[in-house]
């Protein structure tokens, strides 16, 4: 490939163009290269950001095709500004064996073989009962990029240990889905006054922050790294906090819903926004927001839980957990950018560059020679979201009906334009 | 009055004049009901579905007797034997029984907003029977309507203290939001872990003694343990929860004069009352389903005759 130019585009607030050969990035600069016979692409005045790494989605396949495929799920992600995403184990078979991680590989390369990316995060014990390590090596080596148990966290304290031993041996990390199983049992809203009130079973916030103290005092003792999963409560982030400071390797994730919601969404028993960990409360959201400037977070994932229709068309108990969060994440995450309580940098790190170091994938910063994977952002686009819009056929999200602002309008990958809304 | 709902989901989406108007109208109907010949021709070729999806002897029976008191046509329909048991889902099942135009649906279901969840995909009236640990606002209608009768309409200013598993109880929420409203105090009394999380937001006082809870009160609802609280850890035993909160006789010593003893039933006698007290003159157990009749009258024929709401109950 020769040398591409995206000119009229904005970088760290400078407007410049963006050069680009051979699947790397070349340069950022004012005045245009000597060489004519470069193809130049308009960005028509879009920041460049990197494209976006997402370390936790649901694609559904195989085994749940009707919720979503990976080339819908893959589809949404292009259009969201991710171009690579780690999905996690719980289809149908189980990703226990490299058959159903070489499978979801190959339904990539048939669907989008420029990218997106996924990165499967193969099941931590087999069929994800906590009671069996999975091969974790033949998933490695048929190419998982981190383990989890994701949904149905390891109770046994011993196994968790081990496993995690076990996977650093592999240079991998364990992701752990935060939550006392016990206490958390049939909860299906976070405990307090609005369970109380629409008398619903709730999940309360000790279930997730007694697991978050297990891992970290799990990880500070193995001195092995454990990344938490989508953190929701405030009380989990002053252990994190604690944790940092005594430098315990672990790192934490948040997901945009924790951002935006608190548990006053449920009222009148709004499935859009029934999740696990469930929305929390208010003073949740404003620490979650804080914890994504002072490092505690280390990155924003999506748990991108795609669901069809008929399935949130049910009592809410009945209701299964998930919001569909590929389509909104980033123009949500843009309204933190123009409340002034993230700067754009932050964003790249967050969603970017730091999942992109915490699981070894390959990131764009910009320099010279890293993979030209970055899109093209519209800061002022407005758009409503509605089921058209979505890529994703999972149009489970509290989000629809909303005016969101910022829009990924191109989305390169290795240099190439996978997807445009110009 | 016109009554413009077409639903009767929980006690909060009554205005307090509503809640009166109710209580008058049930009146009337209670006179209707001490008659020789009991049956009125006001909702004539109307029909009303029971669906029950959960067990239910008195409430089910009490909305059947209603309506046919009222002559309208109604069918049960219990979940045991339904299409519910094969799979199907509740927003199928209530389309296809709403298919059949009935003017109601009464439902029961085990499921917190369930009631709002069909409401809100039929265009018939749904009258809540009970929705999981949510509401049931027949039975505080109900309860309301009975102590009007001994209080000569006068709430003010009176103390209430309802006695059991608040947590789990769908007819504690809509019995503090209606007897709030009408001016009582409220008390609740029982274990913490019956308790709802953030019950010092709501506007009672907690109690873990019931000796303390029944002094000055002017009635207690006693409620119905549910034997399945012990197996999920919530209780040691069903033993130590009756000796710490069986009221009895001797609870109410201090208690104001002429107190209330209500219960929703069915009762567990001598584990949330005993057996003696539920018996005595100052028991309203009795009165409480007499009252359930009159009330389903007043709802269903505000409900059904709705846009006709100025057909007249017809005179004694």
């Amino acid at each position: 490939m020769g040398l591409m130019i995206i000119k009229n585009v904005i970088l760290n607030d400078k407007t410049g163009m963006l050069l680009v050969e051979n699947g790397k990035i070349v340069d950022f600069r004012q005045e245009s290269p000597e060489d004519s016979s470069a193809e130049v692409y308009d960005g028509r005045e879009c920041h460049v950001l990197p494209s976006l790494i997402d370390a936790h989605v649901h694609l559904r396949e195989p085994g749940f095709e009707y919720k979503e495929t990976i080339k819908s799920g893959l589809e949404a992600a292009a259009g969201g500004g991710f171009g690579q995403v780690m999905a996690m184990a719980n289809t149908s078979p189980v990703n226990d064996s490299a058959s159903v991680t070489e499978f979801m590989l190959a339904r990539n390369m048939e669907s989008h073989p420029a990218g997106p990316f996924v990165h499967p995060v193969g099941a931590l014990t087999r069929n994800l009962e906590g009671r069996q390590l999975s091969p974790l090596t033949e998933l490695k080596e048929a190419g998982c990029r981190a383990f989890s148990n994701d949904g149905l966290p390891v109770k046994d304290n011993e196994l968790f240990r081990r496993a995690v031993e076990y996977a650093s041996d592999l240079g991998m990390v364990v992701i752990d889905h935060c939550e006392d199983t016990y206490l958390a049992a049939d909860g299906v809203m976070n405990e307090g006054r609005i369970s109380s009130y629409l008398g619903l079973k709730g999940i309360p916030s000790v279930a997730e922050t007694l697991q978050v103290a297990r891992d970290i005092l799990m990880a500070a003792y193995l001195d092995t790294p454990i990344h938490l999963a989508h953190i929701s409560c405030e009380e989990s982030l002053e252990l994190i906090a604690w944790a940092k400071e005594k430098s315990i390797p672990v790192t934490a994730e948040t997901c945009p819903h924790y951002l935006f919601w608190d548990e006053e969404i449920i009222q009148g028993y709004n499935t859009m926004a029934k999740v696990n960990p469930p929305l929390r409360r208010k003073k949740d959201v404003l620490a979650m927001r804080n914890a994504l400037k002072n490092g505690v977070i280390d990155i924003i994932a999506t748990d991108h839980a795609p669901h069809a229709d008929f399935e949130k068309e049910v009592p809410f108990a009945q209701a299964p957990n998930g919001i569909s969060g590929l389509d909104t994440a980033l123009s949500l995450c843009l309204y933190l950018v123009r409340r002034g309580v993230l700067e754009l940098d932050d964003l790249n790190w967050l969603m970017s560059i730091s999942p992109g170091r915490i699981f070894n994938l390959p990131v764009n910063t910009f320099q010279k020679g890293d993979p030209a994977d970055f899109i093209l952002v519209d800061m002022e686009y407005e758009w409503q979201v509605t089921p058209e819009e979505m890529l994703s056929m999972g149009k489970n999200t509290p989000c629809m009906g909303m005016e969101l602002m910022g829009r990924v309008m191109a989305h390169f990958m290795g240099g190439k334009e996978i997807f445009s809304r110009f | 009055m016109n009554w413009t709902h077409k639903d009767l989901l929980d006690i909060e989406s009554l205005s307090i004049d509503e809640v009166r108007h109710i209580f008058q109208t049930s009146s009337r109907f209670i006179e209707i009901n001490s008659r020789s010949i009991k049956k009125v021709p006001i909702l004539k070729g109307k029909s009303v579905v029971l669906f029950f999806a959960e067990p239910s002897t008195r409430t089910k029976t009490s909305f059947d007797m209603a309506a046919k008191r009222l002559s309208a046509d109604s069918f049960s329909l219990a979940s045991k034997g339904s299409s519910l048991q094969k799979g199907e889902s509740l927003k199928d099942t209530v389309l296809t029984l709403e298919a059949m135009k009935p003017d109601a649906i009464v439902m029961r279901h085990s499921l917190s907003g369930s009631a709002g969840f069909i409401a809100r995909h039929l265009k018939c009236s749904v009258l809540n029977a009970g929705d999981g640990w949510h509401a049931h606002p027949t039975q505080a209608l109900l309860d309301g309507f009975t102590l009007s009768r001994f209080w000569d309409n006068d709430f003010q200013g009176k103390t209430l203290l309802i006695l059991g598993d608040i947590a789990h109880s769908r007819v504690a929420r809509s019995d503090i939001k209606l007897f709030t409203r009408l001016g009582c105090h409220l008390r609740v009394c029982a274990p913490r872990t019956l308790l709802p999380s953030g019950i010092q937001d709501w506007p009672v006082e907690v109690y873990k003694n019931l000796d303390e809870a029944c002094h000055k009160v002017d009635a207690v609802i006693s409620l119905r343990l549910q034997l399945e609280r012990q197996e999920a850890g919530l209780l040691p035993d069903i033993r130590e929860y009756a000796a710490r909160f069986c009221l009895a006789q001797r609870h109410l010593k201090k208690a104001a004069p002429g107190v209330k003893i209500m219960h929703p039933g069915p009762m567990n006698r001598g584990i949330e009352i005993s057996s003696d007290l539920a018996d005595s003159k100052d028991s309203l157990i009795l009165d409480q389903v007499e009252s359930g009749v009159a009330v389903r009258m007043t709802l269903l024929y505000l409900y059904l005759a709705r846009p006709k709401h100025e057909q007249e109950i017809p005179e004694g």
